[in-house]
């Protein structure tokens, strides 16, 4: 009698700009703190990566509060970036990832290109898997008056002198607040960038009618959550046509099949930034559900259904 | 702190939009603190997307309790569960109340609650009351009217000592909780044996800290804000607090209790 040979489990393992990755879910910067906020509640061992939160050169207060607002489906946020710094960071944050075996990507944002260079500079030596540049924080006053991200030649000046600085991967975080995300996304490649992550959030606004005032205090914050995912998911797809290097989906993923939206979109990995809130599991849930897709589907590799999406010929 | 769905055991109205929750959550009715919270999937569709915070009301063996009040569309979707339903809660959560230690020359506590603030004080009056059975405590409750006062009966089965004060003048003192508060303070000479804690509405806290710093009384004040993650990375729950110039503060994680000292009212 020939015995059923067991099914071999699918591969949910990625290669995203030169990094492995167990799976393609990783938690997005902002959301996740420093990894160590979640610890009790998160096998952080199981995640595809962790993102830290920003940080920049000089510890930010980040801006006055209100900074959070729940809107239909959304939050809307004016952190400000409030972070402990790249000193601090290196000193009292990195240690903790010591003990775990997850690949962790640092997001760093400055107000200048130089800025981007000396923090790049300051983290080539540590033990940190690779870097995001977030080029794209709705919620901070630039020396100009555009986000880098907004401006395709700034975009071009920025990566490639990071670049030159670094030799981590390289990833950059993109902004959803621009005409042509797609043109965007071509200078990061040309400029050296192993990946784009995107989208950031969406500048938007909540106003409470009792008072006629703004409810954040900043005015105006950044979207984020399942109200923008249709929106998210229509960038990744039209850069996904465009540029070569990976692609990390990110923007409303609540569950395991807005992820694989992404993935046949085109995205090769994913972000889950404000699920973490709403149920601290959502990137496990994610990670599990995913391969039970695969498993019913008969889907062997995650790889062969990145950007597989069959459109009507027109 | 652990994420569970806990069967919801009772929930019930006692009174004008106000209900008690029971839950069964042993793990974190072994690990609550008074003056931590639990955060609250009210649903698992959306909206709301976030989930909703509520001070632990009481720990009885297996279970804990919330106390709450119909505020918009998260509490009034929490108000609609039956027993036997499950609720997905994530807790014990924040940093409570600090107790006064044993060996501290402490004699006099005085709690003051508006509103819901009854919730937290409840269990912190409970825990006190079993560490140090010697301690007077002294409950000052306020609302804006009889129909609203809160765990009166609760408060002194305990033995404390209660008193109300009623905005429109139903019941006890009329006027604020924090005017009874001034009107209750002993004399100065005692002071020093004196703590205060608080919870309620923003206001009140800021006037209770206020006359902390005038009559120089520590005093302990729980806030509420809005949270997102409840566990201290968003930052989208700060409030200002004194520092080198100022700094910011998580509510769901450096408080929700906070020396009143601490903090820059605005
Ligand atoms: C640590 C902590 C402990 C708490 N414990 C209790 C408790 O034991 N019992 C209890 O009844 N409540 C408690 N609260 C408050 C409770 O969480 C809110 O009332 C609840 O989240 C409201 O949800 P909702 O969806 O019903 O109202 P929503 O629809 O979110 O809001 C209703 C109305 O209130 C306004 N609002 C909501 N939150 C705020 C805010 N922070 N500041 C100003 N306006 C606001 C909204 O704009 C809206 O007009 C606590 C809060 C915190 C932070
Ligand atoms: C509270 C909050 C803070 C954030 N902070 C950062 C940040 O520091 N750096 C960054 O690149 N993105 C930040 N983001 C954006 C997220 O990483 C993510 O791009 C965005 O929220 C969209 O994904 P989501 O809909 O899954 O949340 C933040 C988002 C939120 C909600
Ligand atoms: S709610 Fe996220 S830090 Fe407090």
């Amino acid at each position: 009698m020939m015995r059923k040979a067991k099914e071999k489990p699918p591969n949910l393992a990625i290669e995203l700009a030169g990094i492995s990755l167990k799976n393609p879910v990783m938690v997005a910067s902002g959301t996740f703190g420093y990894g160590e906020e979640y610890a009790q509640l998160v096998d952080l061992n199981r995640l595809g990566a962790i993102v830290a939160k920003t940080i920049t050169l000089k510890p930010r207060l980040g801006n006055e509060p209100p900074r959070m607002v729940e809107t239909a489906s959304g939050v809307l946020n004016s952190i400000g970036l409030q972070n402990v710094g790249i000193d601090a960071f290196i000193n009292e944050k990195l240690p903790f990832f010591r003990e775990y075996d997850v690949p962790l990507i640092v997001s760093i944002a400055g107000e200048t290109t130089d800025e981007y260079v000396q923090l790049a500079k300051t983290l080539q030596g540590e033990k940190i898997t690779g870097l995001e540049l977030n080029l794209s924080c709705p919620n901070i006053k630039y020396d100009r008056k555009l986000m880098f991200a907004q401006d395709a030649q700034a975009t071009h000046q920025v990566v490639s002198r990071v670049r030159k600085a670094t030799s981590l991967p390289l990833m950059v975080k993109l902004s959803p607040n621009v005409t042509d995300i797609a043109s965007i996304a071509k200078m990061c490649e040309e400029a050296g960038a192993d990946g784009v992550s995107l989208i950031n959030t969406f500048t938007g606004m909540a106003i409470d009618i009792e008072n006629r005032k703004p409810i954040l205090h900043q005015i105006t914050g950044g979207l984020s959550g399942p109200a923008i995912k249709p929106i998210a998911l229509r960038m990744v797809y039209e850069v996904h046509k465009t540029v070569k290097i990976p692609i990390i989906g990110i923007g409303g993923i609540m569950t395991a099949g807005d992820a694989l939206e992404f993935i046949i979109a085109g995205a090769k990995a994913v972000a889950i930034g404000t699920g973490n809130f709403v149920d601290s599991l959502t990137s496990i849930k994610v990670i599990d559900g995913i391969r039970e897709y695969m498993v019913k589907n008969k889907i062997k590799d995650i790889k062969s259904i990145v950007g597989s999406l069959k459109c009507p010929k027109s | 702190m652990v994420q569970v769905d806990a069967k919801i055991l009772e929930n019930r109205e006692i009174g004008s939009q106000r209900y008690k929750m029971a839950l069964s959550a042993p793990q974190i009715g072994r690990q609550a603190k008074p003056g931590q919270f639990i955060h609250v999937r009210v649903s698992k569709s959306f909206p709301p997307l976030l989930r909703r915070p509520f001070s632990v009301h009481r720990v009885q063996g297996q279970k804990i309790e919330i106390l709450y009040k119909v505020m918009g569309k998260g509490t009034e979707i929490l108000s609609r569960k039956k027993g036997g339903e499950y609720l997905d809660i994530l807790g014990p959560l924040g940093k409570g109340y600090q107790l006064p230690s044993a060996t501290s020359k402490i004699s006099d506590i005085i709690l003051v609650a508006g509103g819901t603030g009854v919730a937290s004080l409840l269990f912190l009056a409970e825990s006190i009351s079993v560490a140090n059975p010697e301690l007077s405590i002294l409950v000052l409750i306020g609302a804006k009217n009889r129909e609203e006062l809160l765990s009166e009966g609760d408060f002194r089965r305990l033995g404390c000592g209660v008193e109300v004060a009623t905005e429109n003048g139903t019941k006890g003192y009329k006027g604020l909780v924090s005017e009874l508060l001034e009107k209750c303070l002993p004399l100065s000479g005692d002071k020093p044996k004196l703590i205060v804690f608080a919870c309620g509405p923003s206001e009140m806290l800021k006037m209770i800290g206020k006359i902390s710093r005038k009559h120089r009384f520590p005093c302990q004040v729980s806030l509420e804000e809005r949270l997102a993650c409840g566990v201290g990375a968003c930052l989208g729950c700060v409030v200002k607090a004194k520092g080198s110039t100022y700094t910011y503060k998580r509510v769901c994680k450096d408080g929700p209790v906070f020396d009143a000292g601490e903090l820059i009212w605005e």
